[in-house]
């Protein structure tokens, strides 16, 4: 398992994307896709630890899980596959290995933090 | 002061330091004109023995070299170097993967255009090498008779990642009631027309088809470079 680094990746993207505007992160948005190689519970304890004593420290990784989707030759349409032990269409059956979503690892968004003064 | 929150797309991938460096790797060897096969499977599949096999039957006719990934030990270059390829073994430390980067430094002093071919075995994992692009031009997953069919079942990832099957040890299937039809069927379902072999290093049965598809390859790829 190596989900430390891919979160220690995750916060230095993170870290360098706020040095350059000059922004506080409060969060990550991220997608994982089911075909990332990569297991969402351990990468959030990890996101922890990983953003400890760093700018990102306290911020919130927030998952968006991507399905599989896949692109049946035969309907010509794009279908959510419904297991990855089988990779046909859900609606006819026909067997497909072009996968359109599903092995994102990808920073979205950061939601920062800026001050505005109250009105007058 | 009224703090406001806001969003700001970022919209990077999270490996693209790996991916940018596995991009300049694959335009490296594309210029080199050298065809780079990379090895993934379980501990114990016979990644090494089917590796040492490939590059003493390759070096009669052609220019081959290996790179090893573990995380321990120089045994498996050792092994390799029997065969009179170069071999370099590169010692991740505990990180259960290659990455580009790894591959990138092992390659520094190597003169890449006096090659045909470049192996790359990977550290024995099937879960993590997933996530990694080495560069390479053809990824072959091993699953040796004595892992069972359903190892497909059990790690799709890897195998929608790879872009050759090979079943290793055939010489034992009998003794271990290896059903190939099921094993066949189970990649296909998790990734249907993925090309299939199956062999043995020991007995060297499949290993003339193997090596025929590489060499096949191999000319695919310079005739690519010609036009």
């Amino acid at each position: 398992m190596h989900e430390l680094s891919i979160a220690m990746s995750i916060v230095e993207l993170a870290e360098e994307e706020a040095e350059r505007r000059g922004v506080r992160v409060n969060a990550v948005h991220l997608k994982l896709g089911a075909l990332s190689g990569v297991v969402k519970e351990a990468l959030l304890s990890c996101y922890e630890m990983a953003s400890e004593s760093t700018p990102l420290q306290g911020s919130l990784l927030l998952v968006e899980d991507v399905p599989v989707v896949i692109f049946c030759p035969r309907c010509q349409a794009q279908r959510p596959l419904s297991s990855v032990q089988l990779f046909c269409c859900p609606q006819c059956g026909t067997p497909t290995s072009e996968i359109v979503q599903g092995k994102e690892l990808e920073v979205v968004a950061l939601e920062i933090q800026e001050c505005v003064p109250n009105p007058v | 002061m009224r703090p406001e929150p806001r969003l700001i797309e970022v919209r990077k991938n999270v490996l693209k330091q790996n991916d940018v460096v596995a991009r300049s790797l694959r335009d490296r060897f594309r210029a080199a004109g050298v065809f780079v096969v990379s090895l993934v499977s379980s501990p114990g599949s016979g990644k090494t023995a089917f590796l040492e096999k490939t590059l003493t039957l390759l070096r009669t006719n052609y220019r081959v070299a290996a790179l090893v990934g573990d995380l321990a030990t120089e045994n498996d270059a050792l092994r390799l170097a029997r065969s009179q390829a170069p071999v370099k073994q590169i010692t991740t430390g505990t990180l259960c993967h290659l990455d580009a980067a790894m591959v990138q430094n092992a390659l520094e002093d190597w003169d890449i255009k006096q090659l045909d071919f470049l192996f790359i075995e990977n550290v024995g994992n099937l879960v993590c090498p997933s996530s990694y692009d080495l560069g390479e031009d053809l990824r072959l997953v091993l699953i040796s008779v004595t892992e069972g069919e359903d190892k497909p079942l059990k790690y799709p990832t890897i195998f929608n990642s790879a872009d050759v099957a090979v079943v290793t040890k055939i010489d034992l299937a009998a003794a271990v009631e290896f059903s190939w039809e099921t094993a066949y069927n189970n990649i296909q379902a998790v990734r249907p027309g993925m090309p299939v072999l199956k062999l043995s290093a020991k007995s060297g049965e499949g290993m003339e088809d193997y090596l025929g598809f590489l060499a096949a390859r191999l000319n695919e790829l310079r005739q690519v470079a010609c036009s």
